[in-house]
């Protein structure tokens, strides 16, 4: 079980301790900027922190437990010369990094690789511990890639990374909007995945399409990789098959709309929501923030409620918000309006660490 | 000392924005060249962490940063080309957009 969480904020990252007291802020780093994501790499030991410095851009820090030190960011390709490309409003789409939106190691079998997702859509692979990037142009340059738009920003973006457990050559990537991609040759080739899904936003035409779907967050059970659970922007989806179909889960209280999802390492009908009014307003039900868990595959669902705030709460809760450790026991959110909460009971009741912190934008065990 | 002045006619002057320096280390400095491009890739030949917190990846200056000469606000924003004389000032600012 981990005793350690990191806290990406508006304004901070924050180390976060299991002590003998409870759950307690035991750091602080880069105080007053604009920490969007982390990944700590269970490889090596080394912890990632992505940086928007806003005027100056993207940027990409590294710990080895002993301070941290810039490296090098994503940068993306010199665009051609003549190159036509308008973004969804007529603009000319700037080929250069708007965001990291994702951040994923490699496979056990590959020490120092590691992966990123930016806006405006380009997936980026370091083999050398971020120390240089490299654009996956297979999939920049991929035809369909041009079809991808906006979602939960201007600029579409790919939010979620996941390696195979069995076959690091196997990585799906989600993209909102954009649907879930796979490569099964460590990203030489891609192919659209997620028949099935179902999207309200567009014409019926494109409703079944699956790069029309806005994808929120992708999940992938480690101990049965072909179980995956999608947060859609119009709902719960669920796999069997690797993310060839899917099958919508409806009737779910009080909402299937959301960011996040977290799936059971080991049980892979076991599944955590956030749930938020659909999808103009999005804040939680009457004002009570709740997770909501499955543990038969979607056939049935619990509100949990206990320890959470019951009363004018309209937290939301980010994509990359919601973290559960490797045991499988322990969650732990952090919202837009500053609370933290874990849990040592997969759920069941929730502890407030506090509810004081800048907007949450990522919460990771360490 | 690297600089001499009187043998380099060409070089312009370049200052950066207080704000950049807890980030990265930009002292003014001297540098040669006949537009802010040239001059620019100067400095960064020298300070190239600096490069990636004032161009994008297309090489533009970034959205929401600011060069002026001489006080005036650069008119290229993509190529940098605007001429650069001998005794300009060159100051890379930020724009107050994009807080």
């Amino acid at each position: 079980m981990s005793d350690h969480l990191l806290v990406s904020t508006r304004k901070g990252l924050f180390g976060v301790a299991r002590k003998a007291a409870g759950w307690q802020i035991a750091a602080s780093e880069f105080v007053g900027d604009n920490v969007t994501l982390t990944l700590s790499d269970a490889r090596d030991g080394r912890t990632y922190a992505a940086l928007d410095h806003g005027h100056f851009g993207v940027k990409v820090h590294r710990s080895n437990g002993a301070g941290w030190t810039e490296i090098a960011a994503p940068v993306y390709p010199v665009k051609p010369e003549g190159h036509e490309e308008n973004d969804m409003w007529g603009r000319p789409l700037a080929w250069s990094t708007a965001r990291i939106w994702a951040l994923a190691c490699g496979g056990t079998d590959e020490p120092g690789v590691l992966w990123c997702g930016t806006l405006p859509g380009g997936l980026f692979r370091s083999d050398d511990h971020g120390e240089s990037w490299h654009m996956v142009r297979a999939l920049w340059d991929h035809p369909k890639r041009q079809k991808w738009m906006g979602g939960g920003a201007d600029l579409p973006g790919i939010h979620s990374i996941l390696v195979d457990p069995r076959d690091s050559k196997r990585v799906f990537v989600a993209v909102s909007t954009g649907g879930i991609w796979l490569t099964e040759d460590g990203g030489a080739t891609w192919g659209q995945r997620g028949e099935g899904m179902r999207a309200d936003h567009v014409p019926p035409e494109l409703t079944h399409d699956p790069i029309a779907q806005d994808v929120h967050c992708l999940a992938q059970c480690r101990a049965a990789p072909e179980r995956m659970w999608v947060q859609h922007h119009n709902g719960i989806f669920v796999s069997s098959n690797e993310g060839r179909t899917f099958r919508e889960i409806t009737g779910v209280e009080p909402s299937t709309f959301g960011f996040p999802v977290v799936v059971h390492p080991r049980d892979p009908d076991t599944a955590w929501f956030v749930p938020g009014v659909k999808d103009e307003k999005r804040y939680p039900r009457d004002a009570k923030l709740v997770v909501t868990r499955t543990r038969d595959g979607g056939k049935s669902f619990e509100t949990l409620a206990r320890g959470l705030p019951q009363v004018h709460a309209y937290d939301v809760v980010y994509r990359h918000a919601l973290a559960l450790d490797q045991s499988g026991e322990r969650l732990a959110f952090g919202s837009t309006t500053g609370g933290l909460w874990v849990s040592e009971t997969g759920g069941d009741s929730w502890a407030e660490i506090t509810h004081t912190l800048p907007p949450v934008y990522a919460v990771r065990f360490a | 000392m690297i600089y001499q002045f009187e043998k380099a006619p060409r070089m312009a002057r370049v200052v950066f924005t207080p704000n950049i320096q807890r980030h990265v280390a930009c002292p003014e400095t001297m540098a040669a060249g006949a537009t802010v491009r040239e001059v620019l890739e100067a400095v960064f030949a020298a300070n190239p962490q600096a490069r990636g917190y004032v161009l994008d990846d297309q090489a533009s200056l970034r959205k929401h940063m600011a060069i002026y000469v001489d006080g005036a606000l650069v008119r290229d924003r993509v190529g940098l080309s605007d001429a650069v004389g001998p005794a300009n000032t060159i100051a890379v600012f930020q724009a107050l957009s994009g807080g």
